[in-house]
């Protein structure tokens, strides 16, 4: 069943004549990906890997029925592409963008909720249901299809682990990257909620990282409401206290948000916590 | 990106807050012709971007001309350590002299952004000071925090709900809004990731002044603030990471020998977390970040080898926006710019993988595919290497 996206999911690209854009219009459409058009201002009429470019998201929407984009588009621009989309009636809205400043997300974050769409990202790889669609900049052989649904804050991290649970026979429901901004729209606790909804996940592997509460009101959610087993990596436990990591969020504020403090709370809550990313797929194992 | 006092008090001028009389001066010789223009009393304080200064000595009263000289004498051109300076010092290359001001109350005020609600929070505490820390862990319900919905902005009843725990009459409500109102709409339109005025001070006269002032401005809306560009002050131990950002790459100087390039800011800290668990110390954190582009290699591993202490160097990517072929063009060019006197354990694989492999196998470099084996081979080479060489 999976959650969120589906073989069914119309896509559209915005930013499709891009370097990143075309290239990767290219790999999804290789995977399976139901894309239906993209979206270049002022590249109206012309075609991408065989897709219809359009001026507009709103002309892109009604000419093509897509429910879903994908965003390509520059940190200045990315914020007004993400409105652009949801004003044209989009639902799902994956920002691959990185670099976007705080200010314009907290309002972009508000106005998709307010709208009942959903954001995933910024600043992440995207989303992928194995075997129907991948929305997103994820290299499609490493993933497969099964019982384990996978979030995480980070792109790369993820790659490492969904390869690591494939290698040893463990297929993926849906893989969901959330981003490593700040501020970002669909949250662990949001793809928690829906795991638990769905038949196909029998269990969950999250990947976190220092910084930020969100780890640690998943596993509070955990802890309250979640039954499915749950195997969990946190990046960042030698960092140094106080430097900042890369990600704007990766910052540890007097105890809080610190790796200490999350596998805690998560071990708490009777999840599995792994010391590092390749014994992952070994903890997962142990579920079935 | 931090800016100095001098640097944020001048933004909070530009949005009418009221500050101190002040001037900045950076050679002994303007110190003159400045106190003498505050009446002789003023108040010397070094320019640095760490915290903690007035406990270091970097704020110093004087009553007349020749303390005021004794002192920046004491302060300029060399280096003020703080507990945030981490033993080195933080060059004083700029003092503010400032006219010595009689208040009634000091307070703490700041805007800064919430990652839980997702919106801009204001805070206000009425024990302002240098021990706002301590305060704000052992007392937090003198903290008062207002949330801002950023749809809606900044409305009447959050200033008010700020003002009225300060306990005092409907006096100073005036010159608070519009205190509040100012700070806020700079927060915003600066793209300011904090802004903490700490003392903010209460006159005798029912209006309100920052008498000192922090700010740091979002790295990421730098594009649209070229201004604050211009004045940044780079703090002597991020030189390099600040070049590095220019370049696309983000960069931490660490301890250790083990360089290590990776994509990805997790990947990049679950890498330094895998050396650390096999008993190696990473000697940087190195990010090239997402999409490609080979020019980033060739830029990293330039600043890997600006590291005299580097014994090894370790690769990993995992590619998926960033493509292997990208990455080992790199460093096929960076190779034939210098050659690799250190030894080197590569990683390579996701998207363009076979391509990528292709291209090292023909400058004679092989990469692991999977990360427990790279890993088991680089502790081989690393402990290979004779301490002290």
């Amino acid at each position: 069943m999976a959650i969120f996206v589906n073989r069914e999911t119309k896509v559209i690209v915005q930013g499709i004549t891009g370097r990143d854009g075309s290239f990767h219009t290219g790999k999804m459409l290789e995977y399976g990906t139901k894309i239906v058009g993209g979206v270049t201002p002022f590249k109206g009429g012309l075609e991408v890997e065989g897709v219809p470019v359009f001026n507009t998201v709103a002309e892109a929407v009604s000419r093509t029925g897509a429910d879903t984009s994908i965003i390509y588009i520059p940190p200045a621009f990315a914020a007004g592409s993400v409105i652009e989309a949801v004003e044209a009636g989009i639902k799902n809205i994956v920002c691959i963008t990185e670099g976007i400043p705080v200010t314009d997300m907290m309002t972009v974050a508000h106005y998709v909720r307010s709208k009942g769409a959903r954001l995933f990202g910024p600043n992440c790889p995207g989303i992928i249901t194995p075997g129907e669609t991948k929305i997103g900049i994820m290299p499609g052989h490493i993933f497969s299809r099964g019982p384990v649904g996978v979030i995480s804050r980070s792109g790369t991290l993820t790659y490492e682990v969904v390869h690591n649970l494939s290698s040893a026979g463990l297929g993926q429901s849906t893989v969901i990257g959330i981003g490593g901004d700040p501020i970002i729209g669909t949250k662990f606790v949001d793809c928690l909620e829906a795991f638990k909804e769905d038949s196909e996940t029998k269990a969950v592997v999250l990947i976190g990282e220092i910084g930020g509460s969100d780890e640690e009101m998943a596993a509070d959610y955990i802890k309250k409401h979640f039954s499915k087993p749950v195997a969990v990596f946190i990046a960042g436990k030698t960092a140094p206290k106080g430097k900042r990591m890369g990600h704007a969020g990766a910052i540890i504020h007097a105890g809080k948000g610190t790796a200490e403090s999350k596998v805690a709370l998560f071990r708490e809550a009777g999840a599995v916590v792994v010391d590092l990313p390749v014994d992952i797929a070994a903890a997962v194992k142990a579920f079935f | 990106m931090k800016l100095l006092e001098y640097q944020a008090k001048h933004l909070l001028k530009e949005y009418h807050v009221p500050i101190p009389e002040g001037f900045v001066v950076k050679g002994l010789s303007e110190l003159n012709k400045v106190v003498q223009q505050l009446g002789g009393r003023c108040v010397v304080k070094a320019q640095i971007l760490a915290g903690g200064r007035g406990k270091a000595g970097g704020v110093r009263l004087a009553g007349t001309l020749r303390e005021a000289a004794a002192a920046a004498e004491d302060l300029l051109g060399k280096p003020l350590e703080t507990y945030q300076t981490a033993g080195q010092g933080e060059m004083v290359n700029a003092l503010l002299i400032e006219e010595q001001l009689s208040f009634l109350k000091e307070l703490y005020f700041s805007v800064t952004y919430d990652r839980e609600t997702q919106t801009p929070v204001m805070m206000l505490s009425a024990e302002g000071g240098v021990e706002i820390e301590e305060i704000a862990v052992k007392k937090t319900d003198s903290i008062r925090k207002v949330h801002v919905n950023p749809l809606t902005g900044i409305q009447e009843h959050h200033i008010r709900e700020l003002y009225l725990s300060l306990g005092r009459g409907k006096e100073g409500y005036r010159a608070f809004t519009e205190l509040v109102r100012n700070i806020y709409r700079l927060y915003m339109e600066r793209d300011a990731a904090m802004v903490e005025i700490n003392p903010l001070v209460l006159l005798p006269d029912d209006t309100f002044l920052a008498l000192d002032a922090k700010m740091i401005i979002d790295d990421n809306a730098l594009f649209r603030h070229g201004d604050l560009v211009e004045i940044r002050k780079v703090p002597d131990d991020e030189q390099q990471e600040v070049e590095a950002r220019e370049k696309g790459l983000s960069f931490v100087k660490l301890d250790g020998d083990v360089a290590c390039m990776v994509n990805g800011a997790g990947l990049a800290m679950a890498t330094m977390d895998m050396i650390k668990h096999n008993g190696m110390e990473p000697a940087n954190f190195l990010d090239i970040g997402g999409s490609s582009n080979p020019q980033k290699v060739i830029e990293a591993l330039d600043i890997i080898m600006k590291n005299p202490r580097v014994k090894v160097i370790f690769i990993n990517v995992f590619g998926g926006i960033t493509r292997c072929d990208d990455v080992a063009n790199g460093f096929k060019k960076a190779l034939s710019r210098r050659s690799l006197e250190i030894p080197m354990v590569m990683r390579l694989t996701g998207t363009n993988e076979k391509e990528g492999r292709r291209i090292l196998e023909e400058i004679g470099y092989e990469a692991f595919t999977d990360l427990k084996e790279a890993v088991a081979r680089l502790k081989e080479v690393r402990n290979g290497i004779r301490e002290g060489n």
